[in-house]
């Protein structure tokens, strides 16, 4: 499936394994949240890095503790309309202070793209057949935000400006 | 584009390029979302959200177009715009709804992006009025006039509107979300009925705070909202929201349509532990990043300073000389002109409820009459109220008698505010795809029945509240005399309810009796009335106090008799 970085369809480095499949130890692999559960103890000494994918309903503090083991957390949306995906973002990024790479999985449409960027996701992967312009323009159609964004560290006195993305990451 | 001044001194938020900017491009953007639609490239299931938070809605007939109005104020220019579009692109009239917005009922999905072009040329927008996201932030109708004001609520329901206008992480919500706040001792706003309700206080200091009440709604499952935090400080405003909206998003159930609203969690949480969530998410979130700035919280008030009042005596002999020679005006007066902090002026509502109408229209020709009126007596300005009138706020004392009777020529001067005439009513099922009943036949019934302005004021304080299902958009749960449209194996049936409240001593109804069907409903409503007079203690008894001493048992006796 395509995926989307910076507006752009990039290169994936990364593999899903399904539970019950062999996991690689050679290459970046992402596992369910379930088999991390259940079988964490056989990732000890693991060399290559190690993505785990959250489901809809698992939010943010369950994975908290394990932070440190993974380069890449994938948070799906079961629905694109089921927002919990948003704060799961937001939350592993402010509250537990997460600085590796987070992954929108499963129903998103390009018109969430700004807000997935906002909340601190910067993957995202696309349907096949996707159209890339509409998440090329979704990051610039709309420049100017009246909150501040996730990586923001300027107060809430600049309750209106001009959006970051739109601008430097984005031609 | 052709940007029109929205008029200076109405107590507006008056935008800027940046603000002008933003609505242009999110015109522009739907505009594409829906090419992207009809390409197919967006399925109906996609688009329907991105349609819904541009005010865009399917009725059982057409779509249905909510305009916002934030927290309800607008001016002449705008109402005017309001009306050319109703004009133009709907059948010469508009629908002003409980949520303080205007809405058009016949549109077409087609003319929808040159409306919004048409909006946005004086500063308007449809956004977020419909959609799983935070809705229009409404407030009280006498804001900024009212003598009982502590706090002006426009300057907070403003903040809320710029912060949660595509707030990234709320607008996939589980469900809609709705916020009120009221500044003043007296609660104009129903803040225990929202989502999210604040009461804007003061300390001994002199500083602004809020009390939050969460978790209060109508619908199929009524809740009071309840205190969840006596005192938060105006610096910690946006991220005491902030905390609840994220707990919210996390825990609020996605399973069901019907239980996903915010009261639905806090009364399964518990209000403890729903507490302890937000405050645990509050105390992380605190600091510079969600720190509200009082130069921001200044700027934004700059925009609400009062109007130029002139310095005027309290008492005007010409009000008293027109009160004393026409009754009509002196009723008028006594029952829709409220008190003002300017000595000389007085706050003026404009009943949208002629008896036999359909509460809440307005036809394009009244907005046009309403908007010369707001310019010539009320500088420029005028609010919309969640009971779906219209209120003129500024009006000296010496002109309120010229504004009756260009009012009441234009059918606009019924005296009935507050009263069993100013009724609120749903669309019901003659426009909504979800109402079982219909609301506004037996509202006009109602109204025309109740039609003498004397005899209303003999009856005195009780509203009336009419919604068509369940989803209860007309609020019976908290009418003094509450009506929900049932339907019973294809026939429209009617459930009263009485004592409710929707002030600051919030009470959800109680069912009186079986259904009863629409002929009957208007009689036993009456019948109710006519148990009040007979029992009420003296005149300044309310019907919710005399329902309080006397119980149901004298209202059953009478309308159920004969079963």
């Amino acid at each position: 499936m395509p995926l989307i970085e910076n507006g752009r369809i990039g290169e994936d480095a990364w593999s899903f394994i399904p539970d019950g499949e062999p996991v690689p130890n050679d290459r970046p692999v992402i596992i369910s949240f379930e088999r991390w559960q259940a079988e964490r103890d056989s990732f000890e000494g693991r060399n290559a890095r190690l993505g785990v994918r959250l489901k809809s309903g698992t939010l943010a503090g369950a994975i908290a503790a394990d932070l440190d083991r993974f380069s890449l957390v994938a948070v799906e949306f079961a629905k694109f309309r089921d927002g919990r995906g948003f704060s799961t973002a937001r939350e592993l990024r402010e509250r537990y202070g997460y600085t590796g790479e987070i992954r929108a999985v499963g129903h998103v449409i390009p018109d969430q793209y700004l807000y997935l960027v906002r909340t601190g996701f910067t993957s995202v992967e696309a349907p096949e057949g996707t159209n890339p312009d509409s998440w090329a323009n979704a990051l610039t159609e709309v420049t100017i935000a009246f909150q501040p964004s996730l990586d923001d560290t300027a107060p809430l006195s600049l309750l209106r400006r001009k959006l970051k993305v739109g601008q430097a990451d984005v031609g | 584009m052709n940007h029109i001044a929205p008029g200076a001194r109405a107590g507006i938020y008056h935008y800027d390029e940046i603000d002008r900017q933003f609505v242009a491009e999110r015109v522009e953007q739907f505009r594409k979302q829906v090419d992207r639609r009809l390409s197919g490239e967006l399925t109906e299931e996609e688009f329907k959200p991105i349609r819904l938070m541009n005010g865009l809605y399917l009725q059982l007939h057409a779509y249905m177009l909510r305009i916002a109005v934030p927290y309800g104020v607008m001016s002449a220019t705008q109402l005017r715009k309001l009306s050319a579009i109703g004009r133009k692109y709907d059948r010469g009239y508009g629908h002003f709804t409980t949520r303080q917005n205007l809405q058009y009922n016949w549109i077409k999905l087609e003319d929808t992006p040159a409306i919004l072009h048409e909006l946005a040329e004086v500063d308007m927008h449809a956004l977020q009025t419909s959609g799983n996201c935070v809705r229009n932030v409404t407030t009280d109708p006498f804001v900024g006039a009212a003598k009982d004001e502590v706090v002006d609520g426009r300057v907070y329901a403003e903040i809320l509107r710029q912060w949660t206008t595509m707030h990234p992480e709320f607008t996939y919500l589980p469900r809609k979300f709705k916020i009120a706040i009221s500044g003043a001792e007296s609660d104009r706003a129903a803040v225990r009925i929202h989502d999210v309700g604040l009461l804007a206080r003061r300390n001994e200091k002199g500083e602004p705070g809020f009390s939050f009440y969460v978790g209060g709604g109508l619908g199929r499952s009524p809740f009071v909202g309840k205190l969840v935090r006596e005192w938060v400080a105006q610096e910690d405003f946006v991220a005491y929201l902030e905390a609840i909206l994220r707990v919210y998003n996390q825990y609020g159930r996605r399973d069901n349509i019907y239980k996903a609203r915010i009261k639905i969690l806090v009364h399964e949480l518990g209000l403890e532990k729903f507490t302890q969530e937000v405050e645990e998410e509050f105390a992380r979130l605190r600091g510079p990043k969600y720190r509200l700035d009082p130069e921001i919280v200044e700027g934004i008030r700059k925009h609400f300073a009062p109007p130029p009042f002139e310095e005027l005596p309290d008492h005007s002999e010409s009000l008293e000389r027109a009160r004393a020679a026409d009754p009509a005006f002196a009723n008028w007066l006594a029952v829709n002109v409220a008190e003002h902090k300017a000595p000389g002026y007085a706050i003026a509502t404009v009943s949208l409820k002629p008896a036999g109408g359909i509460p809440g229209d307005a036809t394009c020709d009244q907005m046009d009459l309403v908007a010369d009126l707001a310019e010539r007596h009320s500088f420029g300005e005028l609010r919309v109220t969640h009971v779906q009138n219209l209120v003129l706020a500024h009006v000296k004392k010496d002109e309120l008698y010229d504004l009756w009777k260009q009012l009441d020529a234009a059918g606009l001067g019924s005296a009935n505010a507050g009263l069993i005439g100013d009724i609120i009513a749903c669309p019901g099922l003659d426009y909504c795809a979800l109402a079982n009943a219909r609301s506004i036949p037996l509202a006009q019934a109602i109204s025309a029945r109740f039609a003498d302005p004397l005899r209303q004021r003999t009856i005195g304080e009780l509203g009336i509240k009419i919604s068509g299902c369940i989803n209860a958009c007309g609020h019976h749960h908290v009418g003094a005399i509450g009506i929900l449209g049932v339907d019973k194996k294809g026939t429209e049936y009617y459930q009263i309810t009485v004592g409710g409240d929707p002030t600051l001593t919030t009470a959800i109804g109680d069912i009186l009796g079986p259904a009863v069907t629409e002929t009957e409903a208007v009689d036993a409503i009456e019948a109710i009335v006519d148990v009040y007079l007979a029992n009420r203690s003296d005149e300044s008894e309310r019907f919710i106090d005399t329902l309080k001493r006397v119980g149901h048992a004298p209202f059953k006796e009478r309308i159920y008799a004969a079963d």
